[in-house]
């Protein structure tokens, strides 16, 4: 009897601080999201998607720095996310067990939890030095890189988890590798590979520190992607740590804009994989 | 020594040679001897099932007839094997060629990520060629031979993965004979279904007799009875005995055989 009273005491004692620990994890999410909020809202009008940055003192919006994130990111996918998906079928469909395959898989799994600021340097060394100036261009290509691993990763494990015996099907058809990849595997992990592409936007969208060495920032509207080019997280950052009062409350609108966009690809990113999973508990 | 690659003129129907012909055939996994002197002919248009324990070698002999070991690294086979006078195993036979006129079903339904439309018509357009109308009517007549078209006449453009197990182990059927192969083999194809299923797919098989050479592998040994012209028993990677069914069920020749049909083991 002694025995399980203490064995119940453990239990309660091993749940309470079980909650502690969680309690503390989300009231620091909670407060972070409503200080964000808090000053975020505030600054919230149509401005800032229709006026560029101001000079200090004066009016203004985030329209370049929304622009900029955009063509970006979309470019950093554009050409990232292919070299991701291709590496991740090479090695979840050819090179299986080869040597090369292993070293690849650890070379990417580097990549993935790599500072960022440090392919930042990287482009900046390699494109920003021999061009003589920043430009979007080189803040893509660092974006690109960043995406590299995530959309890699994913798609591998995505291929992965479709039935080997679809693969044998199509082969038994009398399918080429190339054929059955393309027409059988890919829509079958079609979900999970976009769900990784999703994720690997969310990734390089609130990136600061690549875009620092490489994009810096760009106070007008600025369509060139040989130049400068604005973007919110540099611009957050550069306005942060501005003494002017408007700057701060544009730092604290772009930081909501940014979370707010992670926060709705996450979602879907989840959504879109729940559905695959019910889709493929109710295919068996 | 190989036989020449040619093929034989056109038998006639009942007495014809046979289609498939294995010769002292080995099959190695790695150093492991799973198949040891393997030697049999099986007829043209006539069900043949093996049977046996599991690790007997009877899915891995109907994976040499397609050749499907090739996909898995270290396994090999040496010998002989024809299909329709053709040898198979050699260096130069196209493995995607010798798959398309041999056709194979497994035991987990396979549906492929698209209609069932696309599902059968996906060997069809593989092979070029067929389109248009005549794409649709091959789709058709691939999805009546396997006894389903009644039931997913009206859902062709559903998903194929949408069907009950029943229903998609039969439109893999369809996808496998649209092609018209040559061959058809079946790996225990109704070891994931129910018995209304599998009674279904099992007249699937019997309507198929006519028209092609069917190798059936099933740990079911009604089902072997039932379904097959002619019965092998396999056991420790030899073909213990080989014969129609009638007679491997009733009055077998070998006695591990006759413990086997008779329930004394496996």
């Amino acid at each position: 009897m002694k025995r399980r009273a203490l064995r119940k005491a453990k239990n309660a004692a091993f749940l309470a601080l079980s909650l502690i620990a969680t309690m503390t994890g989300l009231v620091c999410l909670a407060a972070i999201l409503w200080t964000l909020l808090s000053h975020g809202l505030a600054g919230m009008s149509w401005h800032l998607f229709t006026q560029m940055t101001p000079p200090p003192g004066n009016q203004g919006g985030l329209l370049n720095a929304i622009y900029g994130s955009a063509v970006m990111t979309l470019l950093g996918i554009l050409i990232g996310s292919p070299i991701g998906v291709l590496a991740g079928t090479y090695l979840a469909e050819y090179g299986r067990k080869s040597r090369l395959s292993a070293v690849i898989r650890f070379i990417n799994d580097v990549l993935l939890s790599a500072p960022s600021i440090i392919i930042g340097l990287f482009v900046y060394e390699i494109v920003v030095v021999r061009m003589g100036h920043f430009s979007a261009v080189a803040g893509a290509l660092a974006l690109a890189i960043l995406a590299i691993p995530v959309t890699l990763r994913t798609t591998e494990d995505m291929l992965n988890l479709v039935p080997v015996g679809m693969k044998d099907s199509s082969a038994a058809l009398g399918a080429y590798p190339w054929r059955t990849t393309i027409s059988v595997l890919y829509p079958a992990a079609r979900s999970g590979i976009v769900t990784g592409l999703l994720l690997a936007i969310a990734r390089i969208s609130g990136e600061t520190a690549p875009l620092l060495f490489t994009a810096l920032n760009n106070q007008f509207w600025s369509t060139h992607l040989n130049a400068p080019m604005a973007n919110l997280p540099v611009v957050i950052f550069q306005f942060a740590l501005s003494p002017y009062k408007d700057w701060q409350d544009l730092a604290w609108a772009g930081a909501l804009i940014i979370t707010v966009t992670i926060l709705v690809l996450s979602i879907s990113a989840r959504v879109i994989l729940a559905l695959l999973q019910a889709e493929r508990g109710s295919g068996r | 020594m190989r036989a020449p690659l040619v093929v034989p003129p056109e038998p006639a129907k009942d007495l014809g040679p046979p289609k498939i012909e294995i010769r002292a055939l080995n099959f190695y996994y790695g150093d492991s001897l799973s198949l040891r002197n393997i030697n049999m002919s099986l007829a043209d248009h006539s069900i043949s099932a093996f049977i046996g324990p599991s690790g007997c070698g009877k899915s891995t002999l109907l994976r040499v007839l397609n050749r499907m070991y090739g996909l898995y690294p270290n396994q090999r086979a040496e010998g002989e094997v024809l299909i329709g006078g053709r040898d198979i195993l050699g260096p130069t036979v196209d493995v995607a060629e010798l798959r398309y006129r041999v056709g194979m079903v497994f035991q987990k339904p396979t549906p492929f990520p698209m209609s069932v439309f696309d599902n059968v018509a996906f060997g069809l357009r593989l092979g070029g060629g067929v389109r248009g109308a005549e794409l649709k009517s091959r789709v058709e007549s691939a999805l009546r031979d396997a006894a389903i078209w009644d039931e997913v006449k009206d859902k062709l453009h559903a998903d194929g993965r949408s069907l009950s197990g029943g229903q998609q182990q039969r439109v893999c059927i369809a996808r496998a004979i649209a092609v018209k192969p040559e061959v058809l083999l079946l790996d225990e194809p109704t070891a994931a279904l129910d018995p209304i299923s599998t009674l279904r797919v099992e007249e699937t098989l019997q309507a198929l007799r006519e028209k092609y050479c069917i190798v059936v592998v099933t740990h079911n040994l009604q089902q072997a009875a039932r379904v097959s012209n002619v019965t092998g028993f396999m056991y420790m990677g030899e073909l213990v005995e080989i014969g129609p069914s009638s007679q491997i069920f009733t009055s077998p020749k070998d006695r591990r055989t006759d413990d086997y049909v008779t329930g004394r083991f496996g």
